[in-house]
């Protein structure tokens, strides 16, 4: 799975994977939830994207998967292999964590010997070994989100679109899943584009921050995030981080007052 | 280090669960069969009060006491052979009118939740179905499918319906936005939709439909075959010989079964739910 994910992803590291030209989105109802987004998303860039709530963010998402359609400007997305990951884990509650990873490829129509592989590969992969057996309800909300993450890595996605997956959980759990997340971007060299309404969790994964103002959603400021990368988690307590972290807070704050 | 923080969760939720289910059992099954029984103390009780001591004697044949049912019909040899053999065939007329029941209920829910325009053009007639006085029609089923088996099996049928077509249709539809979408996105087929997403998430609500119909088809097995009172008697045309020759024992005995056996369906649908869906689905009632 690694060696045929990265051979062409190496290949064409730092082309544009998804683009926002101009982009407007209304509603059939009259909302305008994004007015003029330009944005892109390189092979190997990992964007986080900051904004207030409502202000378009999931819908800059759905546009960029496909389930919506943009009203003005364009989008594209230069690849098919799209991994996206819903705010709660949508694991089908009758399936046990095998089988629920499996389920995309399945989907696919892959064959059973070579999804069960891949199933397993990723659920090593997001830590979940000795779980395969287990049903959604007998997990912790941070292992659902695990075993999401393992559903979406049986596809080799070459652009992952991450809608505040980690919103729902603890602290502790977050900024676990938030290392994990890391080391599997840094492994994987996906490009990404990732939803929060956390300033410092945005600061800690991305390559670059996008904030995005009240709605209609523009994009207001762009943050370079400097840090190497796999990301040492005690760069939660460096200066630099907290600067960083100041700086995106203020350019998201200045957008209310 | 993430795996370690991971086992420990679900290993303690499982065991406190099994835990709690092992040192309270004889207290459960008090709990449970405790209520019920009580409540039939007290509605024999009450049986009795009305029977000796309310109704004057010459009318006593209207409501004989308990024990007299039980001397008199459940103790009596040819009839209990009567009203087992007629239950036999009230039983297989329930059940083959569930079959079909669940065919047509079933296919109707999936085929109203393929389009909207097919769920408005089709649903008030599931309403209207419900609301037609099937008791009204029995006699013109009579009429138009001789008195037979088949005659039996349409009223069943008729009654027994409403539950499943609604209940599928309910099912299919509360399937989560978002669990949808993730379909969506992989471009997944309408019939792989409906194979692997629609119809598994619908189960526990067509389960509780099945259990509701169920019970409805020994009503409509039993109705159909008290207006008939034609053909193979079923345990309907027994119960309406005995009324007309006001054998208030026998009739009684022949209620009881009929409950009995309703009971029973009920409970069997339960189990079955129970397998098929109870791993993954949870009721408020355990
Ligand atoms: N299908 C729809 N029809 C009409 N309006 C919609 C639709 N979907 C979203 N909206 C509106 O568009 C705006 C942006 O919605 P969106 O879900 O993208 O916001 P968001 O930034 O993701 O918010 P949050 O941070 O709360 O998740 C909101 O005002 C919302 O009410
Ligand atoms: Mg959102």
């Amino acid at each position: 799975m690694t060696v045929t994910a990265s051979t062409p992803t190496d290949r064409v590291r730092g082309t544009t994977i998804l683009d926002f030209r101009d982009v407007a989105m209304t509603f059939p109802d009259g909302t305008t939830a994004l007015a003029g987004v330009d944005l892109t998303v390189a092979r190997g860039e990992f964007v986080s994207v900051v904004g207030p709530s409502g202000c378009g963010k999931s819908t800059l998402l759905r546009i960029a998967s496909g389930l919506e359609q943009v009203t003005e400007g364009d989008m594209t997305a230069d690849t098919k292999r799209i991994g996206y990951v819903f705010q709660d884990a949508t694991l089908l509650p009758w399936r046990d964590v095998s089988a629920n990873v499996e389920l995309l490829a399945e989907l696919h129509g892959i064959p059973k010997a070579e999804r069960k592989a891949k199933a397993k590969l990723a659920i090593d992969l997001v830590g979940l070994t000795g779980f395969e057996k287990h049903l959604p309800r007998a997990l912790s909300g941070g292992m659902r989100m695990r075993a999401s993450l393992a559903r979406s890595l049986t596809l080799d996605p070459e652009l992952f679109l991450f809608d505040e997956p980690f919103g729902a959980l603890d602290e502790i759990t977050r900024e676990r899943l938030n290392d994990e997340l890391v080391r599997l971007y840094t492994e994987k060299q996906f490009g990404a584009l990732f939803i929060t309404h956390s300033v410092s969790e945005a600061v800690y994964l991305s390559t670059k921050v996008v904030v995005m103002s009240g709605r209609p959603g523009r994009i207001v400021a762009t943050f370079e995030v400097p840090f190497p990368l796999p990301r040492d988690p005690d760069l939660r307590f460096t200066a630099e981080y907290a600067e960083l972290v100041g700086a995106v807070s203020h350019a998201l704050r200045g957008d209310h007052s | 280090m993430t795996t370690e923080l991971a086992t420990a969760e679900p290993t303690t939720v499982a065991s406190a669960g099994r835990v709690r289910a092992k040192t309270a059992p004889s207290r459960r099954s008090i709990k449970v069969w405790g209520p019920p029984i009580a409540v039939l103390a007290l509605l024999i009780g009450f049986w009795y009060l009305l029977s000796m001591v309310i109704l004057p004697v010459d009318r006593r044949f209207l409501l004989p006491p308990p024990h007299q049912i039980v001397t008199e019909g459940f103790l009596n040899g040819p009839v209990i052979t009567d009203i087992i053999r007629s239950l036999g065939l009230t039983a297989l007329v329930a059940l083959s009118g569930l079959v079909v029941a669940i065919v047509i209920g079933v296919g109707w829910g999936i085929g109203m939740s393929q389009a909207r325009w097919i769920e408005l053009s089709l649903f008030p007639y599931a309403v209207v179905l419900q609301c037609i006085p099937i008791l009204a029609l029995v006699p013109l089923i009579g009429f138009w499918f001789g008195y037979d088996f088949t005659a039996r099996m349409i009223v069943c049928v008729m009654i027994a319906l409403f539950p499943m077509v609604s209940n599928t249709l309910f099912g299919l539809q509360s399937v989560d936005v978002s669990q949808r979408e993730l379909f969506r996105l992989q471009h997944a087929s309408r019939w792989t939709t409906l194979l692997k997403l629609q119809l598994p998430a619908a189960l526990p609500a067509i389960f509780a439909g099945l259990r509701i119909s169920a019970g409805l088809s020994v009503v409509g097995a039993i109705v159909g075959d008290f207006f008939f009172r034609r053909g193979t008697p079923g345990l309907g045309s027994l119960m309406s010989v005995y009324q007309s020759r006001l054998l208030a024992s026998e009739l009684f005995t022949a209620i009881i079964f009929a409950a009995l056996f309703g009971v029973v369906v009920f409970w069997f649908f339960g189990v079955l739910r129970k397998l098929a869906v109870g791993r993954w689905y949870d009721t408020t009632r355990s």
